[in-house]
């Protein structure tokens, strides 16, 4: 039996899992009045399933005689609401909107097609940027629901609005960055000072193993500056290019991405404005990255053991305290904004955010990984 | 000529020829020098002169020559060379006057005859530098010619070479643009084929799936399933079946219109703050172009020479926008009509504003390009000179405030030196000597207010008396009266003793009768301050005119006026606020030099004031 995924929870104490190898099919289980439910012919993409964000409405790719579909059930009963199909080739994900009243649905990344549905399963739009390359990587509805930003291989991140449903602007990444307005947070690393006068005789043996993790600080880079970029294999396929991750802040005034042919980046776009506000340059590849749900302030983890947190204010590398080598690997804040969640391999910390802006800490029971 | 030249002499005719030969040789020759041979030429004719009529005419054959040359002369037209004859066979004599002016005539001719050959040979000479010159043109126009005729074909030449580079672009980018078309479609293509074979395979790979299922579900062991945990099992160990698909009419269509007021929700809310923004938008275009109504219009009224047409589409357009306004501000709707007016009365007035900057800008440059003007030039000059004077003040301002420091330097500094010293007394002097100016002034001032203030004391003292007069009259007028009436209640008594407290000596009757009392009490006035205070708590139903009355009766009396001045105001509650300033008054005006009452009170308070004002430095 395989558990493939964790499917995101609807308000309504529901929780779906894939059920086995052996037919693909949901298997619907209420926990409440202990009945089981199958929806058949659910797709296996990266992203099948949504629910709008009351809750009320469930939205699941399907895929039956080589044609993609979209069903719309109501999260109360299940009911089928809605089945239509789409005119995608191979439906690599869908989204509701944070309003609940538009569902995006894009298309495999060998063809970049993004289409918009209403609730009621009318096509309300097509987007298609260009023909041929790869296309759409991931796609990120701000929480107003008045932008929907398309990231793709090409490096570019497209603004769609909600109105006429046609790009208002494109974000490029590029390399070099010489726009004066523009900060450029890099971390560094702080070098630890010796004392002067002798060193300590006979020079003190690292500890084997476990290198002591030095501190680092964020310094303002001046421009111009050059990021440092991966060159991508071109002959292999899913290659590291394009807009791998898109965030906008709750209040919709940030849009945070990460190129992964850049990908030690991040880079924060305000919207407001439509422009880039400010970079920050990590030393190891950002691995995830989460808008806290209250405020415009952004948590990065890249594999290391330290968290890093952004805001319009500043930013602030914090080194996750304990014993041996905390990895995080990926991050997970509260609803209320005021902790953090950060998750290694076999452990996970709790992160507590003073009002002071002090950071504490709370080590978490070393568990199964959640 | 030809004629004479043949029959005479060779010499002649040789010497002719040479002319000839002369004339034909210097056709390139200078004109002086040709112009030297012709008259070389003509010399040797007068040198063989006597040869030449020798030859001609001897002793023997005078009257042939004569005959040939009359025969010459007339066939030439020249009048006959032989007198008129008489008869015929006489002899005719050789008339001198006629030969003589045959001679005077040929002479004539020969100069003629010279001049003209010399006027010939001058033109000729002219004429043949005139063709030297046309002939060097000719000669460098045709090598310019030659060249520019080499230059065209050059570039003939490189134009035809460019125009092959052309050509072969073209066709390059012609190739790689049917190349490009042509990978796009092979793409096309195969990106069909791969879907096609996608979608097979897919289908193969489903239909392998089920058969598999079908085959795998056939020996399933039971325990493959998921492990549940925490079995919450029903009454029947049953599964229970969830609701779906079985459903009733009425949950579709609840489910169907919970979706619909959804999506409508969704849309009432956009359309509401779209609307807002068109709103917002439509009162800022129309502020604008209010604004630039008003820019435009009071300019364009000052250039009336400038009457373009422009000019009445802004009147006319501030007239249809009056309009337009009123109507807007009436609908206030997304009209199509009412938002094309808007747009397109915006974009004139900016067309407008915009031309009237544009030809700011061109006033501006003009001035700029065209140079000095009088005005220019002298405003200029009273420029120039205007910072100048504003250079030599601000110098001279910068010196005295350097001098000035150097003294205040001076004067900071603590030297011992005699000339400091003498400094400061001369300082002090005229500090003294200001103070002396001070303190007169001050005394005259002094003497002045002494002298209002016994003039103001004076009058206050008559009046004072004209007041007792007075009131001893109207006390007596009023006894009468209250003689007359009838008893009054006893429970005034007190009343009176309180009025007879304010009363002078010699009044207090008076008072008494005015204020209903009957027991006229002489009372001693002189403690009267803390008697007076005592007997003020209680209350006074007095009239307006009473208290007053009062009022002017304390002031009149001399002795009490001191301890009355002390009364405080907060004792005298029901009385009207008038009557608490006056009594405020007299407490501020409590000195021992104060004889009178409220009057004097006010004097007082003016030669407090002065007083104070003496005490100052």
């Amino acid at each position: 039996m395989n558990f493939s995924e964790v499917f995101k929870l609807s308000g309504l104490l529901c929780k779906f899992s894939p059920d086995g190898k052996y037919l693909l099919r949901i298997t619907v289980w209420s926990l409440c009045t202990k009945s089981v439910s199958y929806i058949k012919y659910p797709k296996a993409c990266q992203q099948g399933v949504s629910f709008t964000r009351d809750g009320r409405y469930m939205a699941l790719a399907e895929r039956r005689d080589c044609q993609d579909h979209v069903s719309v059930f109501v999260c109360s009963d299940w009911q089928l609401l809605r089945h239509f199909d789409t005119e995608t080739q191979d439906l690599a994900g869908i989204e509701w909107a944070p309003n609940g009243c538009v569902l995006a649905v894009w298309d495999t990344c060998l063809e970049y097609k993004v289409l918009l549905y209403s609730l009621d399963g009318r096509l309300l739009s097509a987007y298609c940027a260009y023909e041929w390359s790869l296309g759409v990587k991931s796609v990120a509805w701000s929480p107003s629901s008045q932008f929907l930003a398309i990231g793709s291989y090409d490096g570019k991140v497209r603004i769609l609005n909600h109105v006429t449903w046609k790009m208002i602007t494109e974000f490029g990444h590029p390399a070099t960055i010489s726009n004066p307005k523009i900060v450029v947070y890099k971390e560094a690393e702080k070098t630890p000072r010796l004392a002067p006068g002798r060193l300590a005789f006979p020079p003190p043996r690292a500890a084997a193993g476990v290198a002591s993790p030095a501190e680092t600080k964020y310094e303002i880079a001046s421009v111009p500056v050059s990021l440092q970029t991966l060159k991508p294999v071109a002959d292999r396929a899913n290659p590291k290019i394009g807009i791998g991750a898109l965030a906008f802040s709750p209040d919709s005034y940030f849009l945070a991405t990460r190129s992964d042919s850049v990908p030690n980046a991040v880079w924060i776009w305000d919207i407001q404005k439509l422009r880039l506000f400010v970079v920050l340059e990590q030393l190891s590849p950002v691995r995830s990255f989460q808008w806290d749900p209250q405020q415009p302030r952004l948590a990065i983890c890249t594999g290391g053991g330290k968290v890093y947190l952004w805001s319009p204010a500043g930013c602030v590398s914090v080194q996750v305290p304990g014993e041996g080598d905390f990895q995080v690997l990926s991050l997970c804040w509260h609803l209320n904004g005021d902790s953090l969640a950060l998750l290694s391999k076999d452990h996970f910390c709790l992160c507590f955010l003073e009002t002071e802006d002090r950071v504490g800490t709370a080590f978490g029971r070393p568990g199964d990984h959640t | 000529m030809g004629e004479w030249m043949t029959v005479t002499d060779p010499d002649l005719s040789s010497e002719s020829k040479n002319i000839c030969q002369y004339t034909s040789e210097t056709k390139m020759s200078p004109s002086s020098l040709y112009s030297q041979q012709v008259l070389c030429s003509s010399i040797p004719l007068s040198k063989n002169v006597h040869s030449f009529f020798s030859a001609f005419c001897t002793e023997e054959n005078i009257e042939q020559s004569v005959s040939y040359l009359d025969q010459e002369l007339t066939t030439f037209g020249f009048p006959s060379l032989y007198e008129e004859s008489k008869g015929k066979d006489t002899k005719r004599e050789l008339n001198i006057v006629a030969v003589l002016n045959c001679m005077n005539e040929l002479l004539v001719l020969q100069r003629k005859n010279l001049l003209a050959q010399e006027n010939v040979e001058t033109q000729n000479l002219k004429l043949g530098s005139d063709m030297d010159h046309l002939q060097n043109c000719y000669a460098k126009l045709k090598e310019q010619l030659e060249t520019s005729r080499r230059e065209m074909i050059g570039l003939q030449e490189r134009d035809r070479q460019l125009q092959c580079k052309n050509r072969n672009l073209h066709q390059l980018l012609k190739n790689e643009k049917d190349e490009v078309q042509k990978l796009q479609n092979i793409i096309a293509s195969r990106a069909t084929q791969y879907n096609h074979d996608m979608k097979r395979k897919e289908r193969e790979y489903n239909k392998l799936k089920e058969r598999l299922h079908q085959l795998v579900m056939n020996k399933k062991d039971k325990k493959i399933a998921m492990e549940v945990l925490n079995y919450v099992g029903r009454a029947d160990g049953k599964r229970g079946s969830w609701r779906t698909g079985k459903t009733e009419a009425s949950f579709f269509l609840r489910n169907e219109d919970e979706m619909y007021k959804i999506l409508l929700n969704d849309y009432e809310y956009r359309q509401k703050q779209i609307l807002m923004e068109n709103a917002e938008l439509k009162k800022v275009l129309q502020q604008m172009k209010k604004e630039m109504i008003s820019l435009l219009s009071p300019q364009k009224q000052k250039p009336r020479e400038r009457a373009d047409d422009s000019t009445g589409t802004v009147i006319s357009d501030a007239e249809e926008d009056a309009g337009e306004l009123s109507r807007e501000s009436m609908w206030d709707l997304s009209c199509e009509t009412v938002r094309e007016q808007l747009t397109n009365s915006i974009r004139k007035q900016w067309r407008i504003l915009k031309s009237h900057v544009e030809k700011l800008d061109n006033q501006v440059s003009k001035v700029h390009l065209e140079g000095f003007n009088d005005e220019d030039v002298i405003s200029r000059q009273d420029h120039e000179q205007e910072t100048e004077k504003l250079e030599l003040e601000i110098q001279q301002c910068k010196e005295m405030i350097k001098t000035q420091q150097q003294l205040l330097q001076q004067l900071a500094t603590a030297c011992d030196d005699d000339t400091t010293s003498l400094l400061r007394d001369c300082y002090l002097l005229e500090e003294k000597e200001r103070l002396k100016e001070e303190w007169s002034l001050f005394r005259e001032q002094k003497k002045n207010f002494e002298k209002e203030r016994r003039s103001f004391t004076e009058a206050a003292i008559r009046l004072g008396l004209e007041r007792k007069a007075f009131e001893e009259e109207r006390a007596s007028w009023l006894k009468q009266q209250f003689l007359n009436m009838t008893t009054f209640d006893h429970q005034n008594s007190e009343n009176m003793k309180l009025f007879s407290a304010f009363s002078g000596s010699s009044d207090r009757d008076s008072l008494t009768m005015h204020s209903r009392p009957r027991q006229k009490k002489p009372q001693n006035m002189s403690n009267g301050s803390p008697v007076c205070t005592s007997k003020l708590t209680k209350s006074l139903p007095a009239s307006p005119s009473t208290s007053d009355f009062c009022q002017t009766r304390s002031c009149a009396s001399e002795h009490s006026s001191v301890n009355v001045l002390n009364i405080t105001p907060e004792e005298t509650k029901p009385n009207q606020v008038g009557r608490e300033c006056a009594n405020q008054k007299w407490s501020m005006a409590s000195r021992p030099e104060s004889q009178e009452g409220c009057y004097s009170g006010c004097s007082l308070t003016y030669t407090n004031s002065h007083v104070e004002k003496d005490d100052l430095p």
